[in-house]
């Protein structure tokens, strides 16, 4: 049961079926083994990117796909419909390679853009911090000036990719002016002083590494600071603001995943002789995940194409990821439920889902966070 | 160095195949797609060219309208250029007359160094053609291959069947059939995608290629099918619920089918 899409170009229709076929012949056959095994699949990732996956949002001239965000966040829902953990990859990485390709001087893109979304280095972002997490403006991490560049002191944490990528994208104070104060730097993962903690033990997406990252003195010449010193944290919100349009679609797909193993179940599985899909207790709950699931993809979509059209879309993007990961958390729970005891047993693939789904309610800003940017505009009559 | 890929377009082997009344594989009603057996094929010829010789590859098919999708999987994959041969008259040809239109395209083509194609069809899975074609083309054939390396002159092939492993080589210009066992098809890549549209896709028919339509087709086929039944449903099976017993259960099964 493929989900239906209305693409925008032909070449969109070509791309989506080259991904269906990928997704279904690679991803989907190892997502179960590799999640309980804590697997990340670098192999994988790595053909992704020859097959030019890990650049599409990004400008042709720089090897990039060249493709406007509705068509990019399709790729990764249907990515995430067959392994959410590799859907976060390329989320993650196009979130990563963001600063550059948006603030770079056209010295820095074209030095190392290409690279970057070549398809052979995996990149990470680095916000977070242990005592800053909602409140990111708290981060403690120093850049120091010297001489030649740069010294970055402190603690990096839930670095999605931490250890295994090839460079970090890297928020850090250079000054004490709150929000104002903070810059952001492209820091090759051979750097010396860098060094991470300890995978951390996660409910689910256990195929994908999260690891505190240590800057201990690390040393990063000036020219690969990104943007002004002082302009890192509003680089940084307005990279999340597309990366949550990411986490939106990623849910959308692990919702349609659910959806689509619940209603196989509940077709073939018999209770009081007949299909349980047939009792309308069951059948109206199979609705609402449907409903639920295709309300996110909607929401999504509509975001990105304010985006495309170069419009205001901050607004859309934190009420498809508040709502895309709400439906997500809901639908694979009732998936749980429509699979009944065999829903909480490895044997599916739903309580994995369900795992899944959780964290997408936290990351790229918790959903408290964004009713907070939801009811700010609404207070301030911002669009 | 020139290479012709031989690319057939098939229905999809996963969904229902269906025969028309005159008992030929229904290609209408039907997905289709490239045969994933000449994947390899394809694979093979990009890697000559991967290895640094310059290659120009053309892919090359014969089938009706549908048959395009077939070749713009190659051209999406790296090859350079296709050549479609579509004729209503084809209709219902049986292996001899593929063989023979598929030869007369390479000899338009010209100066093929090499011809690469798939050990057999995933719909009709004769395995002949290549070798006929050889033949018509009269030049030398290596089938089954499982490794190639190819030099300016000539091609070395490993063939491997269950008692034995051979090398042969074979003087260029030749027809090379390969196994699944070669290589790993890749993924066309996205910009390979994009490429394909702008490459060229030549359409000839049978008189383009100087074939005599009477010579092809159904009416002209050596051999026919009599008759087409679709294999019986599998029947649903027996399934042994283990409540502790289960052991028990599946020997008194096996002891039933006289098995045990
Ligand atoms: C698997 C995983 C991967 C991650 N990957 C990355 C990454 O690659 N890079 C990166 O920088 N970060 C990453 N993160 C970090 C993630 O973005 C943070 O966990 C998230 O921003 C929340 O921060 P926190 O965990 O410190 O929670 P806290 O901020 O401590 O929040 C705790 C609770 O308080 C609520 N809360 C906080 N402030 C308010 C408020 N003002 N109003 C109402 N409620 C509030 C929150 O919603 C939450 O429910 C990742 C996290 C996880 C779990």
């Amino acid at each position: 049961m493929s989900v239906e899409r209305m693409l925008p170009t032909l070449e969109a229709d070509d791309l989506i079926g080259l991904v269906r076929d990928i997704a279904e012949r690679e991803l989907r056959p190892r997502a179960a083994a590799a999640e309980e095994a804590g697997e990340y699949p670098r192999d994988l990732v790595r053909m992704l990117g020859r097959v030019g996956l890990l650049g599409l949002p990004y400008e042709e001239v720089y090897g990039g796909g060249a493709q406007p965000y509705e068509v990019y966040l399709q790729v990764l829902e249907e990515l995430a419909e067959r392994w959410a953990t590799v859907a976060l990859t390329v989320s993650v990485h196009s979130l990563s390679c963001w600063p550059l390709a948006t603030h770079g001087t056209l010295e820095q893109r074209k030095r190392w853009l290409p690279d970057l979304i070549g398809g052979d280095l995996l990149g990470a972002y680095c916000l977070s911090e242990p005592q800053a997490g909602s409140d990111a403006a708290a981060i403690t991490t120093r850049a120091a000036r010297d001489a030649d560049g740069y010294v970055l002191t402190g603690t990096k944490a839930w670095i999605t990719h931490g250890g295994i990528a090839d460079f970090y994208t890297v928020f850090a104070r250079t000054s004490d002016n709150g929000s104002h104060g903070i810059s952001c730097f492209l820091v090759p993962a051979d750097t010396p002083g860098l060094s991470y903690g300890a995978p951390e033990k996660k409910m689910g997406l256990t195929g994908s590494p999260t690891t505190i990252l240590n800057l201990d003195g690390a040393r990063v010449p000036l020219e690969r600071r990104i943007g002004r010193e002082g302009d890192g944290f509003g680089m940084a919100l307005e990279a999340l603001n597309s990366g949550r349009l990411g986490i939106a679609a990623i849910a959308t797909g692990l919702g349609q995943a659910a959806l689509a193993a619940a209603v196989e179940y509940a077709r073939e599985r018999e209770q009081f002789g007949k299909p349980i899909i047939d009792h309308q207790g069951l059948g109206f709950l199979l609705a609402d995940m449907a409903a639920a699931v295709e309300s996110a993809r909607a929401l999504y979509i509509v975001a990105a194409r304010r985006r495309d059209a170069a419009q205001p879309f901050r607004h859309q993007a934190s009420v498809a990821k508040l709502v895309a990961t709400d439906n997500a958390m809901r639908v694979t729970t009732d998936a749980v439920q429509v699979l009944g005891g065999a829903g909480y047993t490895r044997d599916h693939p739903v309580e994995r889902y369900f795992r899944e789904a959780k964290v997408m309610q936290i990351f790229e800003g918790t959903n408290q966070i964004q009713r907070l940017v939801i009811s700010r505009m609404l207070r301030s009559g911002e669009r | 160095m020139k290479i012709v890929t031989l690319v057939k377009h098939v229905p999809d082997a996963t969904a229902d195949r269906t025969f028309t009344a005159d008992n030929t594989t229904d290609r209408a009603g039907v997905d289709g797609l490239l045969s994933e057996l000449d994947e390899y094929a394809v694979e093979e010829a990009l890697k000559v060219g991967d290895a640094g010789t310059d290659v120009e590859i053309i892919a090359l098919t014969m089938g009706p309208g549908g048959a395009e999708a077939a070749v713009k999987k190659a051209l999406q994959m790296g090859a350079d250029s296709a050549v479609h041969v579509v004729d209503d008259s084809l209709h219902g040809s049986d292996a001899l007359a593929t063989a023979q239109v598929l030869a007369a395209a390479v000899t338009k083509i010209g100066d093929v160094d090499l011809v690469l194609t798939g050990m057999a069809s995933t719909d009709g899975g004769m395995s002949v053609v290549p070798a006929m074609i050889a033949e018509y083309l009269g030049l030398a054939h290596v089938g089954f291959v499982g490794e190639l390396t190819v030099s300016d002159t000539a091609v070395t092939a490993r063939r491997d069947d269950d008692a034995a492993s051979e090398t042969i080589e074979a003087a260029l210009p030749a027809v090379v059939s390969v196994t699944d066992q070669i290589n790993e098809p890749r993924y066309p890549s996205f910009k390979g995608i994009m490429a394909a549209k702008k490459k060229p896709v030549e359409t000839w028919t049978l008189a383009d290629l100087g074939v005599d339509s009477g010579a092809v087709g159904l009416d002209a086929a050596l051999c026919v099918v009599r008759e087409v039944t679709k294999r019986p449903e599998r029947s649903a099976g027996s399934v042994v619920t283990d409540e502790g017993d289960g052991g028990t259960k599946l020997a008194e099964f096996l002891a039933a089918q006289k098995l045990i």
